[in-house]
């Protein structure tokens, strides 16, 4: 195995593209070593994003907020700004592992890891967030949810790695929240999990982006739940809905951490008590 | 000699102190060293193909391919362990569990095994082991297992303890019966009868450790194995007698130990490091995955239990009935016979009957885990305790108190009690300040106790004290609990000298005699009392060497605080001597001065315990929370309380983690599909509150410091106690642990209080 830690992504890019054996990105490791250990996976090339400097910066720009691919959870969870702006994503990225596991693991990491029930995604996913990808071919970008196709598949192709993801500005007028169902406190895998972010004006919401994970292949963001609340003040019709339209958007199996009928009940019970937190951020008056 | 084991009351200058654990800061900065710490020169890694298959005959294992490549040492298979037990089963079952013969018996099973110079050479090598299976039908499942349709495992087994014994094989290995009194008339006799059904899955301890060990045979026979183990001499007896050697040509060192709870009483993979290393002829190395200890240790046993108990409307109970099947894995277990001993102890039942079934299924071959099969009967029985007290409108508490066992009593399995503690745990319950905090809503409390008899056994110390006048103790039982601090105070204490002055070492097989396992909560019990009676040896040594230096008989020399002092007005001008003093002028008088003790432990004082459960349930997840938790548990004397507090959260902690999220699960195609830290929930810190306990000292007779084990106890309540919270929280009784966000949500929903507002949409 042959461990690489360019300095720039153009050059983790050309030694993607020319292994011929199984290559693969190491920024926090928390997800490939494990694999590893377990005999998973036995990389040819591991190429170390850490010493990249455009990975490894939090940057606060006029359009929003660009976080490089390397940056920890911690990193991540001690940025004032971000946390204000987006505490959703903060709090499901700050989910991940335990506090050791914190110093090391990447919201990109656990993109790109493609796990139905990676805690960040959710999150990013309703707040808009998109990747900067970089490949053979240059640059391009693609939004969050196009990301992940399956279980441990994604879309980016041979020799392309995401550099940073972005999140949009955020207004006085906006809130996200993120909750997961897990039986225990920390050191779990979301049994179900719910991002919800939304921009109010007046008190109403004005839009919505609604998000599950763990309850199909992949993170779905469900436009149907949005609906269910945009316009309305989030009474109890609209929570009702909103619970059901969540419930109905799963399609869950049943497995080793929980049986789909558990899932598809608990998405709408998160997705209310999400909606409630995310519209107190965003200044809604209960 | 024969020493006096009686309880004498003397009053303690060491014992009941909280000394700082010598171990502690080698744990800490990690110098401590475990299983897999020690390393020899050209050392081999040994890796281990397991079967995927619950069930499958072996019709071919073909290692040449595996032999071929370059770096691989030995390749071994049943073959290279022929079976030597000569009709001994016990010993047969072990040495089949660690390499299949013919047959893989359970997902995990041992089929092949390798010697390789790197990890990476020998997991190559696994891969080109060919092994052709013929899948069979498997059952993992408890019920299932006895239902006449199910396939026989073994077709040797008939089941034991049936009269007349049957003639046909089945997965039924045994049936064992206990009780007293005529249960019939009992239950005639009674205003309230009530009967329930109780699950609970299979469990594992959860040792952080892996089994690890470095074994060595030498080209001479003879052999040396580190290892981290309860019993280096149970593992050096297993071991020899499966390989073919004489006990003391294999030394057995225990490493430090990161937890057993009765996982590390049992060889599993350790002959196949001695196969190996016999046959490639260097040391090998053999460190489990957690993979592994998961599918191919010894996890505890999940059960199916039916309780019924009658009682009068003026609380007394006047007849119950237990029947508990215990899966014990792929071979037969002794698994019902300790759930009849210990399910009704608590209390005083003048007629009772309990009926155990050993069950065999395609899991891993069972262990004891922490009072093996209490805690299964303790949820059933303290779970119906409080239906019973809710029918007949008495207070939960109140009831126990109404039937509690006391001195005099008669144990489920036959004797009569001497002093015990239960009542005392439940009077100190009542008065807990934990009792009167008030609950909120969706919270709940529950109480529940449990018993574990606990034992004795063989056990030999060696005393040796320097020429400087310090000493260092050996002792044969592991220090999983505090041993080497509660033997240092211990014999700090008969010698009258400081703890510091004390150094214990837990000893390899070549240099003590043989000394049970540290199991059944006996290692205080038994090693304080050999200590204590070494000690004394000790001391009598010292006072002859002190009659020598004075020039008096022995008989004038008096022993106090760690001094010689000749006794009588003509001796009053003699100066008094120290132990140090005595000892500097060993050499002089003698030679070393040293005290053994060699002693079968009997009257091991039964443990009991109490445990409060506040809880809040969520009534739209499930999800269970526990808000506070009391552990209270007789302890007989507490040698070192910090060690005593520690065994009882220590359990409680997994007793609650059993009663909420762990379980083993098992696919359809019998494979276990939670193998791992992340899927196996054993409850994390911030899971639990801080444990508050309350050590009640209520002195064991049969012990000159009136010492009761403690480790295993408070494991037994928490399964009834999180139950009975819960039911008070929601009003529903949950009848199969653990007691999973999934399954409370089902039970709530079947009672039509959950907190659905989804369905409104």
């Amino acid at each position: 195995m042959r461990y690489e830690s360019p300095a720039t992504t153009k050059e983790a890019v050309a030694l993607l593209s020319k292994e011929k054996g199984p290559a693969f990105v190491i920024a926090g490791g928390t997800d490939l070593l494990v694999r590893m250990k377990s005999g998973l996976v036995e990389p040819a090339l591991l190429v170390d994003v850490k010493r990249i400097p455009a990975m490894t910066t939090i940057k606060v720009m006029q359009t929003g907020f660009r976080v490089g691919a390397a940056v920890s959870g911690a990193e991540l969870g001690a940025h004032k700004a971000l946390g204000k702006a987006w505490p959703g994503v903060v709090e499901a990225t700050n989910l991940i592992g335990s506090d050791q596991i914190q110093g090391r693991c990447t919201m990109v990491g656990n993109l790109c890891n493609a796990s139905p029930a990676a805690d960040s995604v959710p999150a990013l996913i309703a707040a808009g967030a998109k990747a900067a990808i970089v490949g053979k071919q240059g640059r391009r970008t693609a939004a969050v949810e196009k990301i992940i196709t399956g279980p441990g598949s994604t879309s980016l192709a041979k020799g392309e790695v995401i550099e940073a993801l972005t999140l949009p500005k955020s207004s006085r007028r906006t809130g996200d929240a993120y909750l997961r169902f897990t039986p225990r406190t920390e050191m779990d895998i979301a049994v179900v999990g719910v991002g919800i972010s939304m921009t109010l004006e007046r008190g109403i919401i004005k839009k919505a982006r609604v998000c599950l994970g763990a309850v199909a292949p992949t993170p779905i963001l469900v436009p149907a739940a949005a609906d269910t609340i945009i316009g309305t003040k989030l009474d109890d019709a609209a929570l009702a809905a909103l619970a059901a339209a969540c419930s109905d958007a799963c399609d869950p199996i049943d497995d080793k951490r929980g049986t789909a009928a558990y899932r598809i009940r608990v998405a709408g019970v998160l997705a209310r008590r999400v909606a409630t937190i995310a519209f107190q951020r965003a200044g809604g008056a209960a | 000699m024969p020493h006096d084991n009686s309880y004498t009351g003397q009053e303690f200058k060491v014992v009941g102190n909280r000394f700082a654990r010598p171990d502690g800061v080698d744990k800490v900065t990690g110098r401590a060293r475990y299983g897999a710490d020690a390393s020899a020169p050209g050392q081999l890694v040994a890796r281990v193909l397991r079967s995927p298959h619950a069930h499958a005959k072996i019709t071919k294992i073909d290692t040449a391919k595996a032999e071929r490549l370059s770096g691989v040492k030995a390749v071994i298979t049943s073959d290279d362990l022929p079976d030597l037990t000569g009709g001994d089963r016990g010993m047969a079952d072990i040495l089949e569990n660690c390499m299949a013969r013919g047959r893989a018996l359970y997902d995990g099973h041992a089929v092949a095994a390798v010697a390789a110079v790197d990890e990476q050479t020998a997991r190559k090598a696994l891969k080109l082991i060919k092994v052709t299976y013929e899948v069979l039908p498997h059952v993992t499942d408890v019920d299932e297992a006895m239902k006449p349709e199910a396939p026989v495992i073994h077709d040797w087994v008939f089941t034991g303890g049936v009269n007349p014994q049957p003639t046909k094989p089945c997965n039924v290995a045994n049936r064992t019966e206990m009780g007293h009194g005529d249960v019939d008339a009992g239950f005639a006799q009674a205003d309230v009868v009530i009967e329930r059904s109780y699950k609970t899955e299979q469990t594992h301890q959860g040792y952080i450790e892996p089994h690890a060990c470095l074994a060595s045979v030498n080209s001479d026979g003879s052999a040396e194995m580190w290892v981290t183990t309860q019993g280096p001499f149970s593992y050096r007896t297993v071991c020899a007698s499966l390989l073919g050697m004489d006990l003391a040509k294999l030394k057995v060192t225990s490493s430090e130990i990161g937890g057993g709870f009765g996982g590390k009483t049992h060889v599993w993979a350790e002959p196949l490091a001695l196969a190996l290393s016999r046959k490639a002829n260097r040391p090998v190395k053999l460190v489990m995955t957690r993979d592994e200890v998961f599918r191919a240790t010894g996890p505890t046993a999940s059960t199916s239990i039916d309780v019924k108990v009658g009682a009068k409307k003026n609380g007394e109970i006047t007849a119950a009935e237990l029947e508990l099947r215990y899966q014990g894995g792929a071979f037969p277990g002794i698994w019902g016979m300790l759930g009849c001993m210990t399910g009704f102890a608590c209390y005083d039942i003048a007629n009772q009957r309990s009926v155990g079934w050993d069950v065999i299924v395609n899991r891993p071959k069972v262990a004891a885990y922490r009072a093996p099969s209490a805690p299964m009967a303790a949820y059933a029985v303290e779970s119906i305790m409080d239906v019973v007290a809710e029918e007949i409108g008495m207070d939960p508490v109140d009831f126990r108190l109404k039937n509690v066992a006391k001195e005099g009593a008669q144990a489920p399995y036959g004797p009569i009690y001497g002093p015990i503690g239960i009542e005392s745990a439940l009077n100190a319950v009542k008065e807990n300040p934990h009792m009167k905090v008030k609950l909120k809503k969706n919270q709940g409390r529950g109480v529940a106790c449990g018993f574990w008899f606990n034992i004795g056994g063989q056990t030999c110390v060696d005393l040796n004290i320097g020429t400087d006048g310090s000493v260092n103790l050996a002792v044969g039982t592991v220090d999983v609990g505090g041993a080497r601090s509660s033997m240092g105070m211990i014999a700090a204490e008969e010698l009258g000298i400081d703890y510091e002055d004390v150094k214990v070492h837990v000893a390899d097989t070549a240099s003590l005699g043989h000394n049970d396992t540290t199991e059944g909560s006996r290692g205080t019990f038994s090693s304080g009392m050999a200590t204590i009676f070494a000690a004394r040896d000790a001391i009598e040594v010292l006072k002859e060497r002190a009659a020598q230096m004075l020039d008096v008989p022995k008989e004038s020399i008096q022993w106090e605080n760690g001094t010689a002092s000749a006794t009588g007005a003509e001796n009053s001008n003699l100066p008094t001597l120290t132990l140090k003093e005595i000892a500097a002028k060993s050499h002089n008088t003698g030679g070393p001065i040293a005290g053994h003790n060699e002693v079968t432990a009997d009257g091991a004082g039964m443990g009991f315990a109490a445990h409060i459960c506040d809880v809040e349930v969520d009534p739209e997840t499930g999800l269970t929370k526990i808000l506070k938790y009391t552990v209270v548990q007789d302890a007989g004397k507490a040698i070192h309380p910090d060690y005593v507090e520690g065994q009882f959260q220590g359990a409680a902690a997994q007793g609650i983690g059993w009663a909420l999220n762990e379980e083993y699960v098992y696919g359809e195609d019998g494979r276990l599909q939670n193998p791992g830290f992340l899927d196996y929930r054993i409850p994390v810190c911030s899971d639990l509150p801080f444990i508050d306990t309350m050590i009640l000292e209520i002195p064991n007779p049969n012990h000159p410091y009136g010492i009761r084990g403690v480790g295993e106890t408070s494991i037994v309540p928490p399964l009834g106690a999180v139950g009975n919270a819960i039911a008070n929280a929601t009003g529903v009784r949950m009848n199969h642990a653990p007691m999973s966000p999934i399954r409370v949500l089902e039970a709530l929903d079947r009672a039509g209080v959950s907190g659905d507002q989804v369905s409104a949409g």
